[in-house]
């Protein structure tokens, strides 16, 4: 049988992951006032984190197409 | 406080097809965001409870039903349904009826190639293709009749891979295996593992059926593995879903499975008549993926994880972890709900969430 690569983003369960810039990371710290500890979490052996190359210590900033919202923004922590 | 993009939309819709613009639209947005500021949950709202409330009050209806539909629907397949699943759902349970739902690409999408792409995904055992198996005792050799022709070089491969010497030989329809360390216990467990091994096809698909769903032939499988599915060639990667978390979790990552958690709750509450706010699932996904891994509602996941000792002590296993934290030496905080009530003190929840400090100055008329 033939073989091929996944893209994962291609399913419908996933969605768009981003690594955020230095910058942004302080800014958004700044504006909920919280540590890296208290964001959630995600693994850094995560598919999704490995297709797009984050690091420990990224946050990454996830666009949710949501029900209630249109666009929801959800953060984790890359650990 | 900002508006969401839906409302966003919405409103510049509103404001387009009433032509309102400049101080009109100004006021209303005012007027809007006023609005939204009082529905919007209080800071200190116990959105928790809210949630377990609303979710388990609908599913007490649910028992009573599910339990007589499950004798109609095992005949068809064998998909749990009702509180059962709702249950596995939120224990996270690595062990459950797991199904697949497979869509090809256009291409592919017809009836005739549907129906050859199903045959060919399914698990085919040695078993399958056997009429009857034995253990010679007299020769210690294993003695395997095929029902149908089969290619002897494959299976020679196969008995390979469980067998580290021994001779094969083939004689009509008949197979012979002496392994050079024959022994009777393990010529026994030699035949179990040759019946028990996978000749080709996918494994973990235990069936398949094809049917129609609008315009497209899908594939309905019991049994799971979507990492092997995803990367066929013919398969639809978007579309092609499987009920197993734990699998969405390794194959496509956390945020998937927080997914799939909530349409599948959503999906059983469904079946069942019953309209839960998606909100309250939303919290629930959220919470079980937090720790970048999925994890239950219970003893072992969330539940059984928190930080507080005398939370974890209220909810199960009481002794178990009180004797732990004090041999640990833990230090409870007493920040949470459920300590403060055990001790008397105020909980920080609603009103008792927010502290009041008094200006000395302005008390004193200097300010």
């Amino acid at each position: 049988m033939a073989k091929k690569e996944i893209n994962i983003f291609e399913n419908y369960l996933v969605p768009k992951h981003e690594i955020m810039t230095e910058e942004e990371k302080q800014q958004l710290l700044k504006k909920f006032n919280i540590s890296l500890k208290q964001l959630p979490r995600i693994k850094e052996r995560d598919p999704a984190v490995k297709a797009i190359g984050a690091k420990k210590g990224d946050i990454i900033k996830i666009e949710r197409k949501s029900e209630t919202a249109g666009v929801a923004y959800y953060y984790r922590v890359v650990v | 406080m900002e508006m969401n993009q839906k409302l966003k939309e919405k409103f510049e819709e509103f404001c387009k097809s009433h032509n309102l613009t400049g101080q009109k639209k100004a006021q209303l947005k005012k007027k809007l965001m006023q609005i939204l500021k009082k529905v919007a949950v209080e800071p200190g709202t116990a959105i928790g409870v809210l949630s377990a409330q609303s979710i388990s009050e609908p599913a007490t209806q649910m028992t009573m039903r599910s339990y007589t539909l499950a004798s109609q629907t095992t005949a068809l397949a064998k998909v749990t349904h009702g509180l059962p699943r709702m249950i596995e759902i939120f224990d996270a349970r690595k062990t459950f009826e797991r199904s697949m739902i497979i869509y090809l690409k256009p291409k592919y999408n017809n009836k005739n190639y549907a129906k050859k792409f199903a045959e060919k995904i399914k698990e085919k055992k040695v078993k399958d293709s056997l009429a009857s198996s034995s253990i010679d005792l007299l020769n210690m050799q294993l003695e395997f009749i095929f029902a149908e022709k089969i290619n002897f070089d494959t299976f020679k491969e196969i008995v390979k891979n469980y067998m580290k010497d021994g001779k094969i030989t083939r004689k009509g329809q008949t197979v012979y295996i002496k392994p050079d360390d024959a022994e009777i216990k393990n010529l026994r467990s030699l035949k179990f593992k040759l019946l028990d091994a996978k000749v080709g096809g996918i494994k973990n698909i235990l069936s398949v059926a094809v049917k129609k769903e609008k315009n497209d032939w899908i594939i309905t499988a019991e049994g799971s593995n979507l990492k092997a599915i995803l990367e066929l060639e013919e398969v639809d990667v978007n579309r092609t879903k499987t009920n197993d978390i734990y699998e969405v979790e390794s194959v496509l990552g956390i945020e998937a499975a927080r997914n799939l958690i909530l349409e599948q709750a959503r999906e059983t509450l469904r079946d069942q008549g019953l309209s839960v706010d998606i909100r309250h699932l939303l919290l629930i996904a959220d919470t079980m993926t937090f720790d970048g891994k999925v994890s239950s509602i219970g003893r072992y996941g969330v539940a059984g994880h928190k930080a507080s000792v005398l939370a974890r002590a209220n909810f199960e296993e009481t002794v178990k972890h009180l004797v732990n934290a004090s041999f640990r030496g833990e230090r409870d905080n007493l920040n949470s709900t459920i300590e403060n009530v055990m001790i008397g003190k105020v909980a920080p929840v609603g009103t008792g969430f927010v502290k009041l400090v008094i200006d000395a100055d302005k008390l004193k008329g200097k300010k």
